[in-house]
Formats: structure tokens, sequence, C-alpha cells
């Protein structure tokens, strides 16, 4: 692909202004790899930058900051400093002390959870830093922004925090890889454990934020509960930060439905959850059952947002620090031993997103992102916590076990708020490639 | 088919009570938005300030709460070097402080810290308003609208941020008392079956207190000098000035009751929302909403209009009416506020000449 | 002011400023902003500065629902791409001509009200239109995601060879990405700016400053002031559309939050900044803001360490924790205390500020020229 060079693109646009009056304007920047170069930003120097693009603003700002954290944890891990973490249980041995004989550096960037300031800031990575890889974010929006800039533009994207289908299903791009896991295997996840719990016979009333991501996990979370036998009574689509639910909660009281599904994250699940559970919802009797609140993706921050709120209530999520494997352990000991407290599941997916990423480079040889999008597709890798992993080829979506959480009866710190109830395996969690729609199109490397 | 039969036929015999419960919904979010625009409302009406930093205050009050929790809360940490936490850091040991000490009074403060932290928030607020009239506000009274909103949004971006850098950026959860934490049957009361009309203790608590306000601002305005004074000001400053009073004193003095009234209203709602630094940044634009529809400078019509709004928005977001008409709930207050704006040139109960230009 | 404008003088002024904008990759690169993207940001929030200025600056009329009209432009520019083809031109054609109309329906509704009744009218329409393009418009809209080009739109004027190309926007043939999109926006200010210039010289700009010092006493003189400040109202909307295709032009996307009441406020923020009714002052203000948006908060824990590696390490480690708080995640606290420290120290933004240096500069000089001056500051 490298090879192929397209009659009008990009660089040799840029080289026509600069000849066009313009050359006094280009800056040194941008020209230094851009003439020789096989692919954008090319590392020439000792080093590779990659680009860290994380919430450092807004409501995911601690999400974004624990992402930073685990980031340059990884740099260092990668250059060969500290413990090494995840890189001694990593079941792919090429990473020996920076990637490709280069140094990893890495710039910084705040996508404030806005498409715009997300892609301003990746554009800035790319255009002035020289990054070859953006990676980060708290929203499937973002992701979803950032992650067809990077095609466009011709680096790499590692998805962080996105929970949405879409990501790898309607919206996927070939530059794009995402290691976290989606609302459709959240549902299937959970569906099993909802039934032995709370049974076949129940009534599910959701309320979902009204954007792509709470649609998307309405949906899943509807078609495996309905596939088992639960009845959705109502299905009501709730602003965005509304903050005050209670006009929402009310219909619940005399719906008849004996399950509140919470569709909501972030401050949303925050509030919403903390309100249902003061409208009594918890100690209540429906049906004769016990009715039960539901939270489908669950993250430590939220819990502790919510505090004894979550107390019982299941959920889905991706990693948690409790987690006993060889891997799940190296890496909380090295994240805690770094900053004094366990890691979050945004932590962990950056961490490893960043990881897997620098040991494509080195088995490809290149930071080329087409070489690296080959490496990485259809990689078979373990010891990174979540078990025997796959990045499948066809979708870019990583397929690992899934965990269904509960909140906690008696947490014994302000960490200890959930407890893993199950451990889904990834058998039960696949789906065809083909069932989310979308192409992945071709893989740009920028020249 | 038949499972919406069954629906429908659920659905006309309960529609009293849903309509009940939303009626207390409304009335409940009222009282709050209608407590958090007296404060803003009587900045505007009195020292004519268009003050961004409003929310902000809303969101010390409820951090006031936070601070006073985290204070009853505070432990004494001693590490057992013998045991290790998962991440390989000496295992911590925490014996709460204020627990030892006073024993069940420690407990039983713990347990009303949000009630118990406006001891705190009062002083604290009065001394916020005062330097920040003193020291900032003061200086631009004769400013142009415009550079009141700069300085004001900067110095709320200011105080967020401190905030944030102080407690981080996730919510953090404060819990009523237990004796009020669960949710009331009062429907059963007045004779309806138990368990259809149940409301939370707290929400109610929440419009007591908003009403107890309110009132205790009216009273004070209506029967002290000082209100007088203040009241006449508000319908002609020029007047009062000229009469030899000397207003400015007074005007720090309302500043400051308003930054308390703003952070009363933040205090007593963090039980139903978990603070977060930005949550005054959540609260701006609604509040200035309300002021504006209430009419600029009347006290009165900014708790009509919290009311209103907050009713109509509880209506709006009952499924039977968003079937008819999709997204209605969320435009519902912009769109009052544009019906009652083109009615009623100055809101509900707006005087002529008040930031009209 | 009349005694220092003339023709002449706004010719002189217009190519000096054309000179700067063009050159501003060489003289913004040794303070990090010479890259393309934040040079486009630059000419594309300074445009929708300026035209906020129009209304704002001349009129005195505060609105806060402007963002409504960017987002309109931007939705308006990414379905003429989809529909018609990626060149640039008719984007910014459709995106003036719906914002304009846009701006027409919610100025004619506003402009019956005046002062803060005026600023929360608009602020409930553009607060309307975002809430709904975010949730219930989402076929329009495509919410949360942004509106993009897909491969899929039928593109009707696309060559076929164009079909299979990259979905950037291109003005026959050059993509408009990098330093050609720049070029692009930086002709389209150059263009909107003259246009400013002529407005605030014509009778037209002087009937709006009328209308700003004294309505009543207009009225008194049977004008109808209505017509002008809607004149106005419209042709502020259409530069925020004009604004919101080039951002779509630069990048193909079109996300709801642009019509947030946050996005709103930021052009007021940045024209007050500036200096409300200058010329220039917004675009100064816009490029504040945007630099300290994309560039503060790129400042992390590793780069201070390498900027004040140079002093010993018992003050480098309190120096660098004290300027983190102001950096990388903190930046909002340094745009917070600049808002303040201005509007405290600057009563007119930053061009009273550019105004006092150049009168210090004539004073110690004696020179009676010189270029600030031109700068109409009034």
């Amino acid at each position: 692909m490298s090879l192929i060079r397209k009659p009008l693109n990009r660089r040799s646009i840029l080289r026509a202004g600069a000849m066009g009056g313009a050359a006094l304007a280009t800056p040194t920047i941008f020209t230094s790899g851009a003439w020789s170069a096989g692919y954008l930003n090319e590392p020439t120097g000792a080093e590779v930058v990659l680009g860290f693009n994380v919430p450092q603003t807004g409501a995911y700002a601690d999400e974004g900051a624990d992402e930073l954290r685990a980031y340059q944890l990884a740099v260092k891990h990668l250059n060969g400093e500290g413990d090494g973490g995840l890189l001694n249980t990593f079941s792919s041995k090429e990473l020996q002390g920076g990637v490709n004989g280069k140094k990893v550096a890495y710039v910084t960037g705040d996508t404030q959870t806005k498409s715009d300031a997300a892609r301003a800031s990746a554009k800035r990575m790319i255009e002035k830093d020289g990054a070859v890889m953006i990676t980060g974010g708290s929203s499937s929006g973002v992701a979803i922004a950032v992650q067809s800039l990077c095609q466009e533009a011709g680096v790499i994207f590692m998805a962080g925090l996105t929970h949405s289908n879409d990501t790898t299903g309607k919206d996927k791009r070939k530059n794009g890889f995402r290691h976290f896991f989606n609302t459709e295997m959240s549902g299937a996840a959970l569906a099993p454990v909802l039934k032995n719990n709370y049974g076949t016979d129940r009534k599910a009333y959701h309320l979902t934020a009204d954007y792509t991501w709470g649609w998307s996990q309405e949906e899943s979370i509807k078609k495996y509960t309905e596939g088992m036998g639960w009845e959705t009574t109502a299905a009501v689509r709730t602003p965005l930060g509304a903050g005050d639910f209670s006009q929402y909660i009310t219909p619940v009281l005399n719906s008849g439905a004996d399950v509140l599904v919470l569709n909501h994250y972030g401050k949303d699940m925050v509030n919403s959850l903390t309100q249902a559970v003061q409208f009594g919802l918890r100690d209540k009797q429906v049906n004769g059952k016990d009715f039960v609140i539901i939270v489908p993706l669950y993250s430590r921050l939220m819990a502790q947002g919510a505090g004894e709120n979550v107390k019982g209530i299941f959920g889905s999520t991706n990693w948690h620090w409790s987690l006993q494997d060889e891997g799940s352990k190296a890496f909380v000991k090295s994240f805690g031993q770094e900053y004094g407290f366990p890691p979050s599941q945004a932590a962990h997916t950056c961490y490893v997103q960043a990881l897997l990423y620098a040991d494509a480079a080195q088995r490809a040889g290149t930071f080329d992102p087409c070489a690296i999008a080959a490496a990485l597709e259809g990689f078979e890798f373990d010891g990174m916590g979540n078990g025997p992993t796959l990045y499948r080829a066809d979708d870019h979506q990583c397929f690992k076990d899934v965990l269904v959480v509960k909140g906690k009866e008696n947490p014994t710190s302000q960490f200890d708020l959930l407890e893993v109830v199950e451990v889904t395996p990834r058998s039960q969690v696949e789906y065809p490639a083909d069932m989310l729609g979308g192409e992945l199109g071709t893989c740009n490397n920028g020249a | 088919m038949l499972h919406q039969c069954r629906l429908l036929q659920a659905k006309s015999g309960r529609t009293m009570d849903v309509i009940l419960l939303q009626l207390l919904n409304g009335l409940d979010k009222g009282g709050a938005y209608a407590l958090i625009a007296l404060g803003l409302t009587l900045i505007f009406g009195t020292l004519g300030v268009v003050n961004f930093a409003h929310g902000a205050l809303f969101m010390l009050g409820a951090f006031c709460a936070v601070t006073f929790n985290k204070l009853l809360s505070l432990e004494v940490v001693t590490t057992d070097p013998t045991k290790t936490t998962a991440w390989g850091s000496p295992l911590e040991i925490r014996t709460p402080y204020v627990e030892a000490m006073l024993g069940d009074f420690g407990t039983w403060m713990l347990n009303y810290s949000v009630p118990m932290s406006i001891l705190l928030a009062v002083p604290v607020m009065l001394l916020i308003g005062f330097v920040m009239e003193r020291g900032l506000i003061k200086h631009f009274y004769k400013r142009p609208h415009a550079d009141q909103i700069l300085v004001t949004f900067g110095l709320a971006i200011v105080l967020q941020e401190i905030i944030k850098a102080i407690y981080g950026a996730n919510p953090i959860p404060q819990s009523a008392p237990d004796l009020v934490r669960g949710a009331a049957d009062i429907g059963s009361i007045f004779g309806f079956d138990p368990g259809v009309i149940v409301y939370p203790y707290w929400r109610m608590v929440y419009l007591a207190f908003a009403g107890a306000v309110i009132a205790a601002v009216f009273a004070f305005l209506q029967f002290t000098t000082f209100g007088m004074v203040v009241r006449a000001g508000m319908a002609d400053r020029d007047t009062v000035g000229l009469l030899g009073i000397n207003i400015e004193r007074r005007f720090t003095v309302v500043f400051a009751i308003a930054a308390v009234v703003a952070g009363l209203a933040g205090v007593m709602y963090t039980p139903i929302l978990p603070p977060d630094y930005h949550m005054g940044m959540d609260f701006l634009v609604l509040s200035f909403v309300v002021v504006v529809v209430g009419g600029m400078g009347s006290l009165p019509g900014a708790v009509a209009a919290g009311f209103l709004l907050g009713i109509l928005q509880s209506f709006a977001s009952m499924n039977e009416v968003k079937a008819i008409l999709p997204g209605i709930d969320q435009i519902i207050i912009y769109l009052v506020a544009v019906v009652i704006l083109l009615v009623r040139p100055r809101g509900l109960m707006g005087r002529k000449g008040v930031m009209e230009n | 002011m009349t005694s220092k404008t003339s023709p002449m003088r706004d010719w002189i002024f217009f190519v000096v400023f054309a000179i700067a904008v063009l050159t501003m990759p060489i003289w913004l690169a040794p303070i990090g902003a010479g890259y393309p993207d934040l040079l486009q940001k630059f000419m594309i929030y300074g445009l929708f500065a300026t035209g906020f200025n129009l209304l704002f600056g001349l009129t005195g009329y505060l609105s806060f629902g402007h963002a409504a009209f960017l987002g309109v432009g931007s939705y308006s520019a990414v379905w003429t791409f989809k529909l018609l083809g990626m060149n640039p031109v008719p984007a910014a054609i459709v995106a003036v001509i719906t914002s304009g109309i846009f701006a027409l329906l919610i100025g004619y509704v506003s402009l019956r009200r005046s002062g803060i009744y005026f600023s929360i009218l608009t602020l409930a329409f553009a607060q309307m239109s975002y809430n709904l393009a975010y949730s219930v418009l989402t076929p329009i809209t495509n919410g949360e995601t942004g509106l993009r080009v897909l491969r899929t739109d039928p593109r009707l004027f696309d060559s076929s060879n164009a079909v299979d190309g990259p979905l950037i926007a291109n003005l026959f043939g050059i993509e408009m990405t990098g330093y050609a999109g720049f070029y692009f926006c930086a002709i389209v200010l150059l263009i909107a700016f003259f246009i400013a210039q002529r407005i605030f010289r014509s009778p037209f700009g002087i009937m709006l400053r009328a209308v700003k010092t004294n309505q009543n006493r207009m009225n008194y003189t049977g004008l109808n002031p209505r017509p002008y400040t809607l004149a106005a109202f419209v042709i502020s909307g259409m530069y925020a559309g004009l604004a919101g295709a080039l951002l779509c032009i630069t990048d193909p996307l079109a996300g709801a939050e642009r019509m947030q009441w946050t996005a709103s406020g930021e052009v007021v923020l940045m024209t007050i900044l500036g200096g409300a009714g200058t010329l220039l002052g917004p675009i100064f203000g816009a490029a504040l803001i945007k630099y300290f948006e994309n560039i503060f908060s790129a400042f992390n824990d590793q780069t201070l360490h390498e900027i004040f590696g140079f002093l010993p390490d018992f003050i480098e480690v309190p120096v660098v924790s004290v300027t983190s708080l102001f950096v990388g995640e903190g930046w909002h606290l340094t745009l917070g205390v600049l808002f303040m420290l201005i509007v405290i120290f600057l009563p007119g933004g930053l061009m009273e500020g550019f105004s006092r240096i150049g009168r210090l500069f004539k004073r110690s000089s004696g020179k009676s020229e010189s270029r600030g001056a031109a700068a109409p500051a009034d």
C-alpha cells in the first residue's frame, strides 16, 4: 500500500502549495519527514512520538487523568524503565526496551469530551508534534470522531474507553482498533447472570440516555433480556445531563415493571441511580418480587460517585483490579506502586492498547500504520488481564472475557466497591463480524 | 396486542396517580429552581449586576457540605507493615477521628452532616459574598454588562478549578440522614392504595426548606427597615442615593445574602445530586432563564417562574406527552421562556426599564 | 474616531492586516501555533467573532445563541457535501443562505425584545436547537457522533474518480486540509473582514451605532430601528454560518455540541476579551482563546520538566508543581484568571491594551503616526 501513490493526496498538495508561493510558510516540522517518508510522520530521530488524547476537563476529567497515568506508566515500561508491568506477563516477548530501536516519547492533549475539541487536539499531535499514533478518550462520540480523523490523516487510532457498538460496527475504520468491550457483549454477558438471579419472568423499564451510546446499550440489553423471556414495559429517553431525573423515575413506580435498567453513563448514571434509590425502588416489591435496578455499564469511578447506592446492583465491566490472574496482579502492583491506588478499567484498557500498539510495531519492524494494522489484525495474545484475547481482523474489535460485577455490600476501602460475580468466557460474547454492519475500508498511511 | 390492551387499561386507571406524582415532582423542582434563582434575581434587581458566578456560589455551597462531611470523617491513618494491599503498599488502618473522640454523638453528627453543614455554609458563604462584592463586583457597578459577564465568568472558572484541584472531577456522594433517607408513602395518608404515591422524604424536606428560605428573604425585605431601603433601591436607585442613604453598604449585605441563599440551595441539594465541580455551570443557564421569565428584579416573579417551569417540565416528561411530541421534555423550559417573553415583554412580573438596554 | 478614519487609512490598514494574516505560518511558528489546524481555527473563529461583533459591537444587542448559526452552517455544509459533492464553494453558499434564513426567523422574533430579554430569547432558541440536534433530530444531524460524509452518499456532481478519493473537501482538486485549507480560510476571512470594515464605515453602520447609543432618541426622530438591527442580526448570523461551513470544509464533521450555550458563550467572551466594537479585537480574542485551548492544554509534567530543566532540582520541582496547576488539565484556570485580569485592568479588552502601548510608544518617540493608531479602537 505504501508503494502505491495516489494521484492527488495531502502530501502532494502540500508540495504544490509550497511551490505555489507558500514555500516560506511551510515550517520545518512539516517538511522534515514529509519529503522522503514512506508514510506520515515517519520517525527519523531517536524517538517515536505517541499522542495521548484524553479528557482533562469536563465530566470525565478524573477518568482521563487515570488514562494518562496509565499511558505514562506504559511509556516507562516500554522504554525499559520500572518493573516492566504487563510486559512480564504478555504472551508476546518481542519488546525489549524501546520500540524498533527508538525511545518512546509522548504528547498529551485535552479532548474535553467534545468531538471538535478532540479532533483539534488530535490534529495538533499529528500536524505539529509528529505523532504516529493517537489513543485515549472516554466516550464513543469522541472515539468515532477521532477514529475517522486518524483514518483520513493516515495514523493508527487505538481507542480508549468507548463502549458503543458503532466504534467497531457501523463506524469502524481500517486504521482504528478497540480493546474495550461493547454493548453487545455487555448484553450477552449480563443476560445469563440476570436469569440466574432474577428468573425469566420479569418486566423491565429502561431509562436511556438520549444519544447513540444509550440507544446502542438499550438495544443490546433489550435483545438479550427479551430473548430469555423478559418483557420490556417501556423504554424512555432522558436528555443528556438532565441532573434531576425525578420526572422520569416516578412513572416507573406504578408502571408494573419490576426491573429498572439505567442505560446511563458517567454523571447521568450517578444521578439517576442515586435518585432511583431515593425513590425507594430498591426496597420495593412488585408482582410479588423484589424490585431490582441494573446498570449495564459500570466503572469504578462511577461507583465511587454513587456511593452506597450501588450495593447489590449488577452491571458489566471490561476489567477490575481485584482479578487474580497473573496479568491483572502485575498491572495492579505496578500501577499501585507508582500512584498509590489501584487502576480503573479505563486505565487498564489504555495501558494495554499502548502496549499492543508497540508490540505490533516491533513485530512489523516499522511504524508504518498499514504494516502495524496488519500485525494487529488477527493477533492472538494472553497475559493482559482478560484471558486469551483475539484482535479480530474483520472489525478490529478485541474478543475476550467480560466481567459481570455487583456493587459490594461491605466495601473495605474506597476502591473496593465492586465484586466480580462472573467472568463470562469469550466464546459466549462472540458475534459474527457482519452483524453490526459498517465497512473497514482500506488502510491509509498518509503518504 | 393483548399486552398493549392490558397496558392501556392499566394506564387509564393510574393516570391520576401519575399526574399527582408529576405535580409533586414539579413542585419539588420548582422549589429548587426558585431557590437557586432567588439569589440571582436579588443581585440583578438591587445591584444591576449580571452575575455569571452565581452557579459557582451554588457549587461552593454544595462543597461546604462535602467539606463538613470530610472534616467529620477525618481519619487517623496508621499503616500495618505486616499486611499489604493488592497493589503492594502497606495496608492502612483508618479510624475516624470524630467518632473516636465523641462516640455516639460523633456518629449522630456524621449522620446529620448535610443539614448540620448549614452551620458551616452560612458563615463561609457570607464571607465569600462579602469578599467578592468588596473585592470585585463593587468595581463593576458602572461597567457595561458585557464586562460584568466576562469578569464573573472568569471568576466562576477560577472557583470551579480550585474545587477541581482539591476534590477532583468525580461526583462525591452525600447521604441524607437515615431518618429521611427513604421514600414516604404519602398516598396512603390521603386514601390512595398503599405504595402508589411514594415520594422521597428528602425531596419533601428540600421543598419545605426552599419555602422557608424564600419566606425568610421575603420577610426580611418586607418587614425590616433595611429591606425597605433595598426595595426602594430596586425600584429607583438614583432617588434613594439622592436621599443620602448609604446604599453601597447595603449592596454588600444584599450580595452576601444572595451568596448565602445560593450556598444553602447547594448544601441541601447534595443528597439529590452528588456534587462535582461543574454542577454550578449546569445550573447557570437554567437559573438565568428562571430569573428572566419571572421578570428582571422581581422576587415573586422568580419564585412563580421557578414553580411554573418546574411543573411544566415534569408534565412534559410524561410518556404520554412524549409520545405525541417527541423530545418535548428536552426543550420545554426554553419553549416556555420564549412564549412568555413574547406574550409578556418583561417576563411574568418584571418592571419597565430594568436590564432592557 | 471620525477624525482618524479615511478611505486611504482603511486601505492601508486592510493591506497590512492581510499581509499579517497570510504570513501567520511564519511568525506564529516560534510560539508553537504555526501548524495548519490551529491556524485554520484562528481564521474560522476570527470570522465567527467578527460576525458576532457586527451585531454586538455596533448595536449593543448581546446574542447568547450565536452558536446555533454556527451549527446550522455546519450541518448545511455537510449536507451539501453529501448531496452535491465535495466542492467547498457550494457548501459555503448553502451554509450562508440557510443560516441567514435561520437568523432571519430567530432575529425577527427575538428582536421584539431588548436587553437581557433579547439575550435569553436567543439563548433559548439555540439551546432548543442543540437539544433537538443531539437527540430527536438524529436522522438529520447524526446526533452525538456528528454528521459526516459517507462513501454511500450520492454526491451528484463529484467526478467518478473523486468518488474513490478521500472524503475531504476539495476546490477543483486542491484538498482543503493543511495549509491549503488555511489559505482558503484566510482568504474568506479577509473578504469578510473587508466587508465588515465597509459596514463599520457605512451609513448603515452609523445607524446601528445610533441604536446602541440611544434607541429612544432614534424612535423620536421617526426612524424605526428594527429593520436595521434585524439586518445586522441576519448578517451576523450569516458570518457565523460561514464560519460553521469553514469548520466543515477543513474537517468534514458537524457535531451538535457546536450549538451548545458554552459555544455561544465562547464567542461572547472572544469578542469582549478582544474589544467589542473594534474591528481587530474579536479576531485577537478568538486567537487568544483558541491558543490557550490547544497549546496550554498540551503541556504535561514531562514538557514542564523539559522547560524548567535548566533550574536546579530544589527549585525546579516546586516550580513545575506550581505551573502544572495552570497548564494541562488546569488550562481552564489560566483562562479564567486571564479573563479577570484583562477585564479588570483593560476595560476595552486587548485592543485597549494595544492602544495604550501604542500611546506610550507615541509619547516616547514623539511620532504622531503609528500603525496602532490606525486601528479604530472605538
